[in-house]
């Protein structure tokens, strides 16, 4: 079945016109139909059946770029020209974008097909895919867990093979976490990598856009599509993009892998443990080396973490005002009554929560001790990672503490936040970071993450094929 | 530090969101469990680190002070709640 096929085999399977991309594309569009999984904000059937028959018209001409034609699921928090941009809130429910994310921009530029926009928790901001306006989306290994979050729509759709790729962004470990939870590869690039222009902001320091594919030779190919400077966000690197697929099959003899002690102690659940140390077994086996390293300031990247992203949160969100677009109450009686209504229906729990952790934090008298301090663990931490790079080339451990746990059975936010600990640190260091499945536990998939050095994605892309060779956890799927 | 039904309000209102009173016993309770866990950076000995407020060693670039941007107001103005004469409208705020 088509949609059995990895990325690299459907391009070629277009280039010797086994199919076309409308076959391709209404393929996929019957299957999202056809889903229970609730991964869908919006699907854009017609675009897509337009976008496919003139992709085919150019693989017909020949002139095609390697992506042409192939389908895709976007995010709901990348603008998209004329097509509603949600962010998974209420705010932005009916916020039909003006223009195009550079990002969407750049996929449209191969003539790649947008099947819709994905499911999220709002704003980004989640770790199950809970806090969205559009309800949770449901694991598709089993539809009474979470999918993880917060690009949880993305994560499930490529699981369940409704769509061949999906875009995603990581603030904190939101393409790893539901990468590993839903048993697909995720990739979450060095901060700069992928521009934001266009990408709604939750915390601008941390936010990084990267591709979710099942095999990590797609996502290799996908981040080829998605890298890049742009001059329209002032943060983008101005680096050289390297064909990401061109190292895939370097040997591993020899690799320095460091297992962060900090990251097997109290806390991971048996299972999941079982199942990364087994893959690190396999990397031994292939001829990897394995170090035990210390991150000493990793345990503080929870509480550094929910300050820093929430005090950006809150400035940025400042901008969601019920004046120039998205939600507006109704009546407002005063320019006060507007704001505060406006914001107050239109944000959604967590949201709301973020935000006033962040006005506390950045308050006057509150500045040092919160934001400031922040900053300067957050110090701490990137050089912990300087250190370990200098003796080895890639730092693995566990992804999430479990497994997709129960939807609806953390209440509580801060046990959410406390999940989010092995992620963190990636994102406020600024470094490249990846998923991949290793591995059952229970039946619920669980991923392996691989760390690496700033703009090292050509190694942690080659550390995770050369795994998925000699593995077939990635090629298991819960649908037929 | 514990904050207090009314320290809530306060900050809710400098964030502009409301809380219900039926609400506010909740949200105080949550964010003082989160406030817990922002309370532990007190306790690391931070040293002479230097606040890192990026993750990249970059500088700002600069550009020549020209237009780029096209003119999109009307587009803007499309998809705003209430516009009239080519400004968005809110509530009368000087009668």
């Amino acid at each position: 079945m088509m949609h059995n096929l990895t990325i690299a085999e459907q391009i070629k399977g277009l280039k010797n016109r086994d199919f076309s991309s409308l076959e391709l594309t209404q393929h996929y569009l019957n299957r999202i139909d056809d889903s229970k999984l609730n991964a869908f904000i919006s699907v854009t059937s017609e675009q897509a059946i337009t976008q496919a028959k003139l992709a085919d018209s150019i693989l017909a001409k020949g002139n095609a770029t390697s992506l042409t034609g192939i389908p895709y699921a976007h995010k709901d928090i990348f603008c998209t020209k004329g097509v509603k941009t949600s962010a998974g809130s209420k705010m932005l429910d009916s916020f039909i974008s003006p223009y195009d994310a550079t990002l969407s921009e750049k996929l449209n530029s191969q003539n790649m097909v947008m099947l819709g926009k994905t499911n999220m928790d709002e704003f980004a901001m989640g770790s199950s895919n809970e806090n969205s306006y559009y309800g949770p989306v449901k694991n598709p290994w089993d539809t009474k867990k979470v999918p993880g979050g917060s690009s949880g729509g993305s994560a499930a759709a490529v699981a369940s093979h409704i769509s061949p790729f999906a875009t995603g962004t990581d603030t904190g470990g939101s393409i790893r976490q539901p990468a590993s939870l839903c048993g697909i590869t995720g990739l979450k690039p060095t901060y700069g990598r992928i521009s934001r222009y266009g990408m709604i902001a939750y915390a601008s320091s941390l936010d990084q856009a990267g591709p979710m594919t099942r095999t990590a030779e797609d996502s290799a190919i996908i981040l080829n599509a998605m890298a890049g400077f742009d001059t329209k966000d002032s943060t983008s690197a101005n680096k050289l993009v390297p064909d990401y697929t061109k190292n895939l099959s370097k040997s591993l003899k020899g690799l320095k892998i460091g297992l962060p002690k900090e990251y097997f102690s109290e806390g991971l659940d048996k299972g999941v443990e079982k199942v990364v140390m087994k893959a690190i077994n396999d990397y031994e086996s292939m001829g990897a080396e394995i170090i035990e390293v210390s991150l000493p300031n990793s345990i503080h990247a929870i509480p550094a973490y929910y300050i820093v992203a929430p005090c950006e949160c809150s400035s940025n969100l400042s901008r969601f005002d019920g004046v120039r677009y998205g939600y507006r109450c109704d009546d407002p009686k005063d320019l006060n009554d507007l704001y505060l209504r406006s914001r107050s229906e239109g944000f959604g729990d967590e949201v709301k929560r973020r935000i006033m952790i962040g006005a506390y934090a950045l308050s006057a008298g509150y500045y040092d001790a919160y934001y400031l301090k922040a900053q300067k663990v957050r110090q701490l931490i990137s050089e912990d990672f300087k250190k370990v790079f200098k003796e080895v080339d890639v730092v693995m451990g566990p992804v999430s503490p479990t497994a997709a746990f129960d939807l609806g059975s953390v209440k509580d936010p801060v046990s959410m936040y406390l999940a989010d600990i092995y992620t963190l640190s990636v994102n406020l260091a600024g470094l490249p970071g990846m998923s991949i499945p290793a591995g059952f536990s229970d039946n619920l998939p669980v991923g392996l993450q691989l760390i690496g050095d700033h703009w090292s994605e050509e190694l942690l892309l080659n550390t995770a094929h050369q795994f998925q060779l000699k593995t077939d956890w990635h090629h298991l799927s819960p649908v037929d | 530090m514990s904050l207090d039904n009314n320290k809530v309000k306060e900050i809710a209102f400098l964030a502009r969101l409301s809380i219900e009173d039926s609400e506010l016993e909740q949200s105080t309770k949550e964010l003082n469990n989160i406030l817990g866990l922002m309370d532990q950076l007190g306790e690391i000995d931070t040293g002479g680190a230097e606040p890192m407020a990026h993750p990249l060693e970059m500088s700002q670039r600069l550009r020549d002070d020209q237009v780029t941007e096209k003119d999109l107001s009307e587009e803007f103005q499309e998809i705003a709640p209430k516009t009239g004469s080519n400004h968005f409208l809110v509530p009368t705020v000087i009668e």
